[in-house]
């Protein structure tokens, strides 16, 4: 075939080796196949070790059981923040890169081999981080590693190795688009889904130099070899810390309008709409490395308001884009189905007994409700005195990485099942309330964590009652987010049986259907026969979505509002 | 996750454009209320910054003291400078060093600098929040608007003692 003729000298051995999925009608590359099977195990790996952190580390801080010694809530800490924040989602991420550049384009995977060295590098990265943490006490240093407090020479190298792979699985990514479109595998621009895993792609490039210049360094200070300005390390940490969760949030609404399509049907509303969206996040999200360093010494106002607001909150805008455009084109989708009743009829006809709507649906509640409104008012300059090192924080991003990025990515993962790995999903009704189970109980985390922090309980504390002044209800808010993480691990280990089970029972089986619980219809190919004529139709328009954006806008101004009048109330400090 | 049509560069409708209007003045309120409250409001975070080193720092700290000492609570010094003078305090592992008695509605220049880690100033339940890096002399202008014995938590780890290092502000 000469459309394969080799285009980069290590492809040229490489045969166009595919099966072609019967559910979808994709053409399903069989080195991607490995590839996201490999990076799935390796992520699901990492969220069971971080899992059994979470756990125990959540029993220490809910004050009234408070489980753990000092010595080893530090040292789960660190491995908590390592396994979960990094290897859990990049792995998972890299998996979705694999199979985005491959099977959306109904290509092959041009550089298997280097996509193998990339992942070696991260599993060696990942357990390594996990050894030292474990082994070596002076590594207890939490997942940021502020220098000039000083871990092991190889716990550095090992974020370096992990990051390297990534990095390397990342320009995979790259090869694999352009070798498509040079053989013309697919006609016009790229899906959306993606564009938007390209996104994640870019910002992650850049996100892994930026780490380079944080850890690279540090790891010659940990010889001996150089000094290293604790200042200095916080800025470049963060320009590879921060953006490293806005990766994660490319990558999930990658996967939220996945998701939308496969379970619901959509077409998007307007594709420029919501490219336009991601566009604004390439742009401008990465400033948000600044929301670490707004009470930091040395950095003036200017420099800090620029950055905290993304330029001028562009990237929020990005993100109330998406907040419309997804459950707008569900609205659409299912009111062109006939559910066309009142403002919500549409929503109360949701297939919500399918494991991956319920995914969405609650990836988008809490990211957004939650995650989203509580980052922007701590991410405001003043206002972060207020809440820097408290639990607010890990209450934000326990609402966007947990409740939201993990979610989805678990609720897409019992899609990965049937049409990749080519197992049956077993324990179908687990899969049917995980996504429930797991979303309320992170929920519960973050609001728990939130109203503790509200309160002044710092984070990253193995013992809050040394303070001595901590208020009575602190008790009550931390139960309330001990009994979350109760949930939560609950569900996280539903997923996990789940995953094993339908891997390692059953023979191999082409998936049937799409759908795993909510009928036999295909809602992938419903959606190409989407018209527009339906889509324009006055019925069909998404007036509910109207409604339920404008009710977020009011939370998030009450919110964002709340926070200056606490602002005002306290000690005049400039 | 399918391919578009080819063209899909088309105009928005009506609902997006309404809700891309509103979201965009509501970014922009956002971004106005910053420098709004750096002109008007009275809790801002202070920008003010020297370099210093642990031993310099120490030093001035060490002056500080003993120029200003009142009395002492459990081998910690209680000083009581001057309002509208330079305060300083100095974290180390694990602690926070001299007490320092202010009075309510006088201002204080406070100098805050770390002699090896990064710390976390937290001063509850006051709920003012700073952060303390090695070789930053990071000073905030505080006026206290109230009284009593204000706790500082340290918020930001510092190896294993990180939770014991409590240090106290009176206020009278």
């Amino acid at each position: 075939m000469s459309a394969l003729s080799p285009t980069f000298p290590w492809a040229k051995d490489a045969k166009d080796d595919y099966r072609a999925c019967p559910v979808t009608t994709l053409k399903v590359d069989m080195h991607t196949e490995r590839l996201v099977i490999a990076n799935a195990v390796m992520a699901v790996v990492c969220l069971v070790l971080g899992g059994i952190a979470a756990l125990l580390i959540a029993l220490t801080r809910w004050q009234a059981i408070h489980l753990l010694d000092a010595l080893w809530f530090y040292r789960l800490l660190t491995l908590h923040g390592i396994d979960m924040l990094v290897a859990w989602i990049v792995f998972f991420e890299m998996a979705g890169l694999h199979f985005g550049s491959t099977v959306l384009l109904n290509a092959r995977h041009a550089a298997p081999k280097l996509a193998w060295f990339g992942f070696i590098l991260m599993t060696v990265g990942g357990l390594m981080a996990n050894f030292v943490v474990l082994f070596d006490t002076n590594s207890i240093v939490t997942f940021t590693a502020y220098v000039p407090m000083k871990a092991h020479p190889l716990f550095y190298l090992s974020y370096i190795l992990f990051a390297v792979g990534a990095l390397i699985a990342v320009i995979t990514f790259f090869i694999n688009i352009v070798v498509a479109k040079r053989e013309a595998r697919f006609e016009g621009s790229l899906p959306l889904v993606v564009f938007g895993l390209m996104t994640a792609a870019i910002l992650a490039t850049y996100t892994l130099l930026e780490g380079a210049a944080a850890i690279v360094p540090a790891f010659f200070w940990s010889l001996g070899l150089m000094d290293f300005d604790p200042g200095i390390y916080r800025n470049f940490f963060w320009g590879f810390g921060h953006p490293a969760q806005q990766v994660n949030l490319a990558a999930m609404v990658a996967i939220w309008y996945a998701l939308a399509q496969m379970t619901v049907g959509i077409r998007p509303v307007n594709e420029k709409f919501s490219r336009l969206a991601f566009i604004l996040y390439l742009f401008f999200i990465n400033l948000g490395s600044a929301h670490h360093l707004l009470v930091d010494p040395g950095l003036t106002f200017g420099w800090k308001a620029v950055n905290t607001s993304y330029a001028m909150y562009l990237a929020v805008l990005g993100s109330m884009m998406h907040a419309f455009s997804i459950p707008a084109a569900m609205e659409i989708a299912l009111r062109a189905k006939g559910y066309r009743k009142g403002l919500f009829g549409w929503l109360r006809n949701g297939p919500w007994n399918e494991p991956g709507f319920g995914a969405l649906i609650m990836s988008m509640i809490l990211f957004g409700w939650i995650g989203g409104v509580t980052g922007v008012t701590i991410g405001t300059e003043q206002i972060n005195m207020l809440a820097h090192n408290t639990l607010r924080l890990p209450g934000h991003f326990h609402a966007t990485v947990v409740g939201g990025t993990t979610t989805a990515f678990m609720g897409f993962t019992y899609y990965v099942i049937p049409l990749i790995f080519r197992k049956e999903l077993k324990l179908k009704k687990w899969a049917v309330w995980q996504p429930y189970v797991f979303g309320g109980g992170t929920a519960l985390v973050s609001l728990g964590m939130i109203t503790s922090g509200l309160q002044g309980v710092s984070r990253r504390n193995w013992d809050i009652t040394f303070a001595g002044v901590v208020p009575g209800t602190v008790d009550l808010t931390l139960a309330i987010f001990g009994i979350g993480a109760l949930i939560a691990v609950i569900g996280g280990i539903m997923y996990v049986t789940i995953v094993l089970t339908s891997i390692l029972t059953g023979p191999r089986l082409e998936a049937s259907s799409l759908l795993l619980t909510a009928g036999t219809h295909n809602p992938l190919l419903e959606s190409t026969k989407l018209t527009d004529r339906q889509m324009e139709d006055k019925q069909n328009q998404p007036r509910g979505t109207l409604v339920l954006v404008f009710a977020f806008l009011v939370w998030f101004a009450v919110y964002y509002l709340t926070n200056w009048w606490l602002l005002g109330r306290t000690w005049f400090i400039r | 996750m399918l391919a578009p049509e080819q063209t899909w560069w088309k105009p928005m409708g009506r609902l997006e454009k309404t809700w891309l209007t509103v979201a965009l003045v509501w970014c922009i309120f956002l971004t106005i209320m910053m420098p709004l409250w750096y002109f008007m409001g009275k809790q801002n975070v202070p920008t003010e910054t020297y370099r210093t080193t642990p031993q310099e720092f120490a030093a001035t700290v060490n002056d500080f003291v003993a120029k200003y000492q009142i009395g002492e609570e459990n081998g910690i010094p209680v000083v009581a400078p001057p309002p509208g003078s330079d305060v300083y305090l100095r974290a180390s592992t694990w602690q926070w060093y001299p007490i320092l008695q202010l009075e309510k509605g006088k201002e204080y220049r406070l100098h805050i600098s770390s002699m090896e880690y990064n710390h976390g100033f937290s001063l509850q339940p006051v709920n003012i929040n700073l952060q303390v890096v090695p070789g930053y002399d990071y000073v905030a202008t505080i006026t206290p608007t109230s009284v009593g014995e204000f706790t500082i938590v340290c918020n930001e780890y510092c190896f294993l003692g990180h939770h014991t290092m409590v240090g106290k502000i009176i206020v009278k």
